[in-house]
């Protein structure tokens, strides 16, 4: 096997697609979860191949891009939309909704911090990678970030 | 009581995002960047596995085991940027049902060659197109018919490399004696595909 060959791009859906989409759902919400999800595999597509070597903290780091994108729209718009649900439905809202939606109002840094670190369970060099900095600042603002949940979460 | 940390670990369960990743497709389609769709067709010959281009029908395998290893050959033989169709290419579908049904005796999928290796490959399996259903035809008759008479067994090679077995009907041809040659399916295979076509 040509160890050049890049793999088929279903393979890196196959595999990473339900992380990449809890991780989005950490920093957006699960209802821009869902666009922002598209958009990080069209990216990702329309730049592929590409030689990676890792290609799931590559895809988090496109999927992190799309998450900026979408705080950067509704810091746009007069009325908060994160949490509209799409149409009636009878599903009982997310567990722990109150403490995901002050994890999505953290600073980004703490945010995406905090989301790496526990939804996907990243190590703190895995983590400097996505957040483009030490793994002794993204050590800093997990803690940060833990810090600042606890202030607002009532125990 | 839990702590902060627990809690968000046991955090954002969710379902797998399927719809979101049909969505994706879809759009990866319309806008062209996706190279490849690929989706599996039960038939009474076995499972296959599907691969459409923009062009058309680029590959159709026998797909007795790993699909994982068939979809690397596509990848690297025309683009990696192959996705699975969440509709499961359904004109594909379709005819290959209904030529197993008896219902329709010739494909009219548009075909993509990008496959077929050089010219006399192509018109050998253009000759083979041309041998009706429920007929058979020699090695030698391709061979002619694409142009060398003398080359049967580069006929054969082109034939046992057909990247499009049953809808570019290389099991129509068979050896002038009567034994039934070769098959990259195997044996079995062709004699189920000759036997439905009621050929002789």
């Amino acid at each position: 096997m040509d160890i050049r060959t890049p793999p088929p791009f279903q393979r890196l859906v196959d595999r990473h697609a339900a992380e990449v989409h809890r991780f989005l759902a950490a920093l957006v919400g699960p209802h821009d979860a869902q666009d922002a999800l598209q958009e990080t595999f069209l990216s990702a597509l329309r730049a592929y191949p590409v030689d990676v070597r890792h290609p799931r903290a590559w895809l988090l780091t496109i999927a992190r891009r799309k998450a900026v994108d979408v705080h950067r729209r509704r810091a746009r718009q007069p009325v908060p939309v994160e949490e509209v649900p799409e149409t009636a439905h009878t599903d009982p809202p997310p567990p722990d909704d109150g403490l995901w939606a002050e994890v999505r109002a953290l600073p980004p840094k703490q945010r995406d911090a905090v989301a790496g670190r526990f939804v996907l369970d990243l190590g703190y060099d895995e983590l400097a990678t996505l957040l483009d900095c030490s793994p002794e600042a993204a050590r800093r603002s997990v803690h940060e970030g833990i810090v600042k949940l606890r202030e607002r979460i009532a125990p | 009581m839990s702590t902060i940390e627990e809690r968000l670990r046991t955090g954002i369960a969710g379902d797998h995002p399927s719809d979101a990743i049909a969505g994706f497709v879809r759009r990866a389609v319309r806008e062209g960047t996706a190279d490849l769709l690929y989706a599996p067709v039960d038939t009474p010959v076995g499972r296959l596995l599907a691969v459409m281009s923009r062009v058309g029908l680029v590959q159709l395998r026998y797909a007795d085991g790993d699909v994982d290893a068939l979809l690397e050959e596509v990848a690297g033989a025309v683009s990696p940027r192959v996705l699975r169709d969440p509709d499961g290419l359904p004109s594909v579908r379709a005819e290959l049902h209904a030529y197993f049904a008896g219902e329709r005796r010739r494909f009219d999928l548009p075909i993509d060659w990008t496959l077929v290796r050089g010219e006399f490959a192509r018109r050998v399996l253009e000759a083979a197109r041309a041998i009706p259903y429920g007929q058979v035809a020699s090695y030698r008759q391709v061979a002619e018919a694409a142009g060398n008479a003398r080359a049967s067994r580069a006929a054969g090679n082109a034939l046992g490399a057909n990247p499009l077995p049953i809808v570019v009907p290389c099991h129509r041809v068979v050896r002038t004696g009567g034994g039934l040659g070769g098959y990259t399916g195997g044996l079995e295979r062709k004699r189920r595909l000759l036997a439905l076509e009621g050929a002789a």
